[in-house]
């Protein structure tokens, strides 16, 4: 089955600027410009810039609509503050995930309040799906998908706030952390959030589509003396595992629950009831059956997804979800899924393609931005 | 001495052969294209193979990581491994600039049976590179 690939607004943009692009949950998107690691550098050391424009966007008007996000989110969304973003799960009532997603706030200029919903690009089509028959139960909720209408860049870095004061008039640091904003500093509204998925400060944007080369445009002209770049999505994985932040369809998927996955802190589960809430009940007082762990593999051979995790008698585990080499410390690292009775243990083996490797726990996440 | 990249033979797979006679024997010096390290980019790993091993061609000998993905390295040529070249893991960074003198991973002693019909010349090599884009 051949499917077409869909083009994100700013796709002419990464092919006259030596893009490599491949297919990307449905989308060709840059993986890299001129190289993954010198990408990563310049977004942990000065600033990058990201097309997330496949990321699904979903909005939601109408009366009720924060009781609707209540009733399939593990976080409680109706005592979120007017412009606040709060990082979520949708579970199935078995407590599987079915998607990570961060849920906005907002009002529009004519002040008009509605939530929007960002969703992983591999997942938009079966959210969709999956929230279209619990909507008929909040006839006043309507679902639209502004995916297509719009696009989405990510500033990310320690300059990041800086140059891009110049381009709003307000000043993007009065944004506290995980809190948006819609400003009509583009003539046509676009909503800012200070979020990212790197591990660094930054703000992300979600723009007209036809507005998108400008605004790219002028980000990168912003950041010309900050040594802003492009970078792909080879450069966001390298970047947001050792940010230890999990991925859908490696960390997360739908047979494993947000206990296990070790994202209690995105789960409220006290007093309240929502799609997956008596499971993930049960689960939180049997203890979760996995921890996510992160490890280092000796030498240079970094493991990757899949290799089994063995304690040091040589006995199965676990498995890694999540493996490569952070270019910023200069060696491999992994997440992992291991035995919730072993993962205190102090030494580990990797499997890595056939050859053990010795492997030590490191705290998570592995990079942590110094504090300004 | 420069090895002459246009003299070269390459399998489908990227990798370059070098044949030459030495005392009587025809030694390969193998190594990976350099349009193959161009689309690999920021390379992390390299796994060699063993002196004596006994390679057929098109087995694979061993892998090169870059950031993102393992590749598979596969002999272009039948025969014995009597030399690798053990430096090269520690300076990937500088195979990219220079794959065909530097770059040279390994060396094999052809065996007689070996059959050199299924390489492709520069020319040759060099169209399925600009169809791969």
């Amino acid at each position: 089955m051949t499917t077409k690939l869909a083009k994100t607004p700013l796709d002419a943009w990464h092919r006259a600027n030596g893009g490599k692009m491949v297919p990307f949950a449905g989308y060709e998107m840059p993986v890299q410009y001129e190289s993954i690691v010198s990408e990563h550098q310049a977004c942990r050391n000065a600033a990058a810039l990201f097309d997330v424009s496949h990321m699904g966007r979903l909005r939601f008007d109408g009366d009720g609509s924060e009781h609707f996000l209540d009733h399939i989110l593990t976080r409680k969304v109706s005592d979120l503050p007017l412009g606040g973003v709060r990082y979520g799960l949708i579970c199935k009532e078995d407590g599987g995930i079915l998607d990570d997603v961060l849920v906005s706030n907002l009002e529009t200029p004519s002040q008009r309040r509605f939530h929007l919903m960002v969703v992983n690009a591999s997942n938009r089509d079966k959210i969709i799906k999956w929230l279209t028959p619990i909507l008929d139960d909040f006839p006043t909720v309507t679902m639209s998908d502004r995916t297509e209408l719009t696009a989405m860049i990510a500033v990310q870095g320690p300059a990041a706030m800086e140059a891009c004061k110049r381009l709003f008039s307000f000043d993007p640091l009065r944004l506290k952390y995980y809190r948006a904003v819609i400003t009509d500093q583009f003539a046509k509204p676009a909503i800012v959030s200070r979020t990212g998925y790197t591990g660094e400060d930054g703000l992300e944007l979600i723009v007209r589509a036809e507005e998108a080369n400008r605004i790219w445009e002028n980000l990168l002209l912003a950041g010309r003396n900050h040594g802003f770049i492009a970078a792909g999505l080879g450069a966001r994985d390298t970047l947001r595992l050792e940010a230890a932040m999990p991925l859908y369809g490696h960390e997360l998927n739908e047979s494993t629950d947000p206990l296990s996955a070790g994202l209690k802190f995105a789960c409220n589960l006290k007093d309240r009831s929502f799609i997956g809430s008596e499971a993930l009940v049960k689960i939180a007082e049997a203890g979760p059956s996995t921890v996510r762990i992160g490890l280092k593999p000796d030498g240079k051979r970094p493991a990757r997804e899949g290799c089994p995790v063995l304690d040091s008698k040589g006995q199965r585990i676990g498995e890694v979800t999540s493996g490569g080499p952070s270019p910023t410390l200069g060696y491999p690292i992994a997440m992992a899924y291991v035995d919730r009775a072993r993962a205190d243990d102090s030494e580990f083996k990797i499997d890595i393609r056939g050859k053990l490797v010795d492997a030590k726990p490191t705290k998570l996440p592995f990079y942590k931005r110094p504090k300004s | 001495m420069s090895r002459d990249e246009s003299k070269l033979l390459y399998a489908e797979s990227h990798e370059w052969v070098d044949l030459a006679e030495e005392n009587g024997k025809t030694v390969g010096t193998i190594g990976l294209s350099g349009f193959a390290l161009e689309q690999l980019n920021d390379l992390v790993y390299m796994e060699l193979p063993e002196l004596g091993r006994e390679l057929t061609a098109g087995e694979e000998f061993g892998e090169v990581e870059s950031v993102k993905a393992v590749s598979p390295l596969y002999s272009p040529v039948s025969g014995k491994v009597i030399a690798v070249h053990d430096d090269l893991p520690e300076s990937l960074e500088k195979l990219n600039d220079d794959p065909y003198d530097f770059g040279w991973i390994l060396k094999v002693e052809v065996s007689q049976a070996n059959s050199v019909d299924a390489l492709l010349d520069h020319a040759a090599y060099q169209k399925q590179c600009a169809e791969a884009g």
